[in-house]
């Protein structure tokens, strides 16, 4: 395993996915002699996972069984353990699609937090590219570092543990991309712009508010930096329902049967494949929206030195 | 080469040898190359009103006419000038808030000052304008909505990934780009070959090309029962030589269509095509044009030859498929995704992402509950994305006033390994098992 390159079995060392069901998984780190409790019962990780195959189902002690998964960056992003609020998938693919990234690419980013983005910006700009990653609190910083040794991508990365908005990057003229998620972005524009590349590059700053997105405006302006964008992106996830609508009793007469009543607006006649006829009702599938969905999570910023 | 875009025409000799991003102002014919930041000639007059009550719209506010305006066009007075003339002659710009003044200002720019800017092509850039200018050819897939696939998909480099798209290779495109020519890419088409109109705008290096395989869809089917192999070994000649010669004429057609495709879009694109002419021309990568001219002079041997090696690309992707260990599906097409999907996840390794595309949900609904019947699938997932642009000016910032209305939907999910050997009951009991006893309604079979 790694999470810049696919493995078929499971070994011992390697970070995986253990899927429960219905989007309840967890990660866990495979090793010798060790086991993993589950609500199905445990997993022992010596006869259980080692040698497995990657997408196979384990039965555990209690005659339950779970999937055991591939690690991949988006499965980290709902696995992780958090140290700060983290970016989600949704944020993230627009962010690697508008900085452009790609295998070799160079990319700066601060702060690391919890490794979410890190991980994805890394599997995108492997095997050639790299990652600065700048991250001022200390045990974050350790931290993130420590993960990205077991997950078998630290070739790929460097944690510097300081300031970005005082000491920058502590890299210049070398990166494609910059991307900030940090409180004041403002402060840092200017570090971004000496760390990109002389022939150019694009940045990216999330921010939650409105007033950080302004100063930050203000600030790329300033600096000289084109083609500013900002933008919001929301995720709609829909569940898959049967959905059945009962007939309205319109005093119709009752030999008349109930099918022939509403035969015209009966969409199973059209040949709709799940809409069928049951005691005055009409079933049919939607995809209905989550009860509460995720409203707002950032502004992204972009922008191109040039 | 004389190029159209927006009602300009230019010639791009003069582009050459500047960076990207390069900012160039047209003339009559050729271009001229401005300075990147011309400094704003803030209105020495900076007299302004405070509110609109007393600007009245009688159409008479520009004292310059229509022909006076045509004039100084015609004159080759630089659109600099032009605006400036409208603003002095505008007896109610003085009146008019700061705010309004400087939008007034920027509408006359676009106007009458011509820049273009020339730039690197990306999936960014690519995808973007595909979606502005001509999204009936990628399915009305928004570049959001592709950023979505490419990540659930974990497209990266090194994967082996089996990519089904009629989005004129934009898609494809995108996943090459991800993969920096790392891995390999099977391409399935449907017809007589695949479509790259929008994938030769990337000007790839032709190193990418050389892992980048493509498969008939029509063949699948024989593929995965196994009478493939025998139709298409090499002993069988005579079979073969038929069939191949069939597949050309097809070819033919399309590539015919795609010429046809690749200079209507040309003259629609954005400069990115264009001055894409430059690279392309060294990469030659173009196939279509290429098989064009042999064609034409085609004789007997070549064609052989050419048949030959066609098939023996065949039989190597067909090789590849049926290892069946690829490292993703990505189908974005204007075929009905459930067929496609159940087909062609047979070749993809278990514990790997899919993500299937398509601008309406509802054959999407019928994908996930016949996935669901087949099993082998877990964390399906029906999403689409929302994208809202925002304008961000000091004590102006507001989310613009248009917003996509839809950029498709998407159905995602991971392979697991696939019971084998059980009876279908107690294939749909570990199904009802998987889900929470309150949602089991949901995975049954619609019986209809």
């Amino acid at each position: 395993m790694s999470f810049v390159e696919y493995g078929d079995t499971i070994k011992d060392g390697d970070t995986a996915i253990v899927f429960l069901g219905h989007e309840s998984m967890f990660p866990v780190k495979v090793q010798h002699g060790t086991v993993t409790q589950t609500k199905y019962g445990v997993i022992r990780h010596s006869t259980d996972l080692i040698g497995k195959k990657y997408g196979s189902k384990v039965t555990c002690s209690k005659g339950g069984w779970v999937f055991i998964l591939h690690p991949t960056p988006e499965l980290w992003t709902m696995n992780l353990p958090h140290r700060t609020q983290i970016l989600y998938s949704t944020d993230i693919s627009i962010i690697t699609m508008m900085l452009e990234l790609k295998p070799g690419s160079i990319v700066c980013e601060s702060g690391t937090g919890s490794g979410s983005l890190s991980h994805a910006l890394i599997r995108t700009v492997a095997p050639t590219g790299h990652l600065y990653t700048v991250e001022f609190h200390q045990q974050r910083a350790e931290k993130a570092r420590e993960e990205f040794r077991e997950h078998g991508v630290e070739h790929l990365v460097t944690v510097t543990n300081q300031d970005v908005c005082k000491n920058g990057f502590g890299v210049s003229n070398v990166a494609d991309a910059v991307f900030l998620d940090i409180p004041s972005p403002w402060e840092a524009i200017g570090h971004a712009k000496s760390a990109l590349k002389a022939e150019g590059g694009r940045i990216c700053s999330f921010s939650p508010c409105i007033e950080q997105v302004q100063r930050t405006c203000l600030a790329m302006e300033e600096y000289g930096f084109t083609e500013i964008n900002t933008l919001e992106i929301l995720l709609r996830v829909y569940n898959v329902r049967t959905i059945s609508l009962q007939i309205p009793d319109l005093g119709k007469a009752a030999e008349d049967n109930s099918s022939a009543g509403f035969d015209s607006s009966n969409p199973s006649n059209q040949g709709s494949p799940c809409a069928n006829l049951q005691q005055g009702a009409v079933q049919f599938k939607s995809g209905v929206p989550l009860r509460e969905m995720v409203g707002h999570t950032g502004y992204l910023t972009f922008a191109t030195k040039s | 080469r004389k190029i159209i875009f927006e009602k300009q025409w230019f010639y791009l000799d003069n582009a050459i040898g500047h960076t990207y991003g390069t900012t160039f102002e047209v003339t009559s014919g050729g271009n001229l190359q401005p300075k990147q930041e011309v400094e704003e000639t803030t209105t020495e007059t900076k007299e302004a009103g405070t509110d609109n009550r007393n600007i009245v719209d009688d159409g008479k506010s520009q004292k310059l006419t229509h022909d006076d305006i045509k004039a100084l066009k015609d004159k080759g007075i630089k659109g600099q000038e032009i605006v400036q003339q409208l603003i002095e002659n505008s007896t109610t710009f003085r009146d008019k808030t700061e705010f309004a003044q400087d939008k007034y200002i920027k509408k006359k720019k676009k106007k009458y000052e011509a820049v273009i800017t020339i730039v690197k092509p990306s999936t960014r850039i690519l995808s973007t304008m595909y979606y502005a200018r001509e999204p009936g050819k990628i399915s009305h897939l928004r570049y959001d909505t592709l950023a979505q696939m490419l990540t659930l998909g974990n497209i990266r480099a090194g994967n082996k990934m089996i990519v089904m798209e009629t989005c004129a290779g934009l898609v494809l495109g995108a996943v090459m780009e991800r993969m920096g020519g790392y891995g390999s890419i099977i391409q399935m088409y449907p017809g007589g070959g695949p479509v790259r109109a929008a994938t030769s705008c990337f000007g790839f290096p032709k190193s990418f090309f050389d892992n980048l395989h493509e498969f008939p869809l029509s063949k699948v089917d024989s593929l995965l029962s196994g009478t493939f192999s025998t139709e298409t070994l090499p002993s069988e000649e005579n079979a073969l030589v038929e069939e191949e010669s069939n597949g050309l004429t097809d070819e033919k057609q399309t590539s015919l269509l795609e010429a046809e495709e690749e200079s209507a879009t040309e003259t629609a694109m954005e400069i990115n095509q264009t001055e894409e002419q430059d690279t392309m021309d060294v990469n030659a990568e173009d196939g279509e044009f290429k098989e064009n001219k042999e064609k034409e002079n085609s004789n007997v041997q070549q064609k052989q030859r050419k048949q030959w090696e066609r098939r023996k690309k065949l039989i190597e992707t067909a090789a590849l498929l049926t290892e069946k260990n690829a490292d993703g599906l990505i189908i974005a097409s204007k075929f009905h995704p459930t067929p496609l999907l159940l087909s062609l996840l047979e070749f993809v390794a278990p514990s790997r992402p899919f993500v299937v595309y398509c601008q309406y949900k509802e054959p999407l609904l019928e994908c996930y509950t016949k996935l669901r019947e087949r099993g082998g699938v877990i964390n399906l997932k029906l999403s689409e994305t929302w994208l809202r642009n925002y304008q961000v000016l000091p004590d102006r910032s507001h989310p613009k006033l248009t917003m996509s209305g839809g950029g498709g939907y998407l159905l995602s999910g991971i392979t697991v390994v696939l019971d084998k050997g059980k009876s279908d009951s107690s294939h749909s009991e570990a199904l009802k098992m998987e889900e929470p006893s309150s949602k089991r309604c949901k995975v049954q079979d619609p019986h209809c």
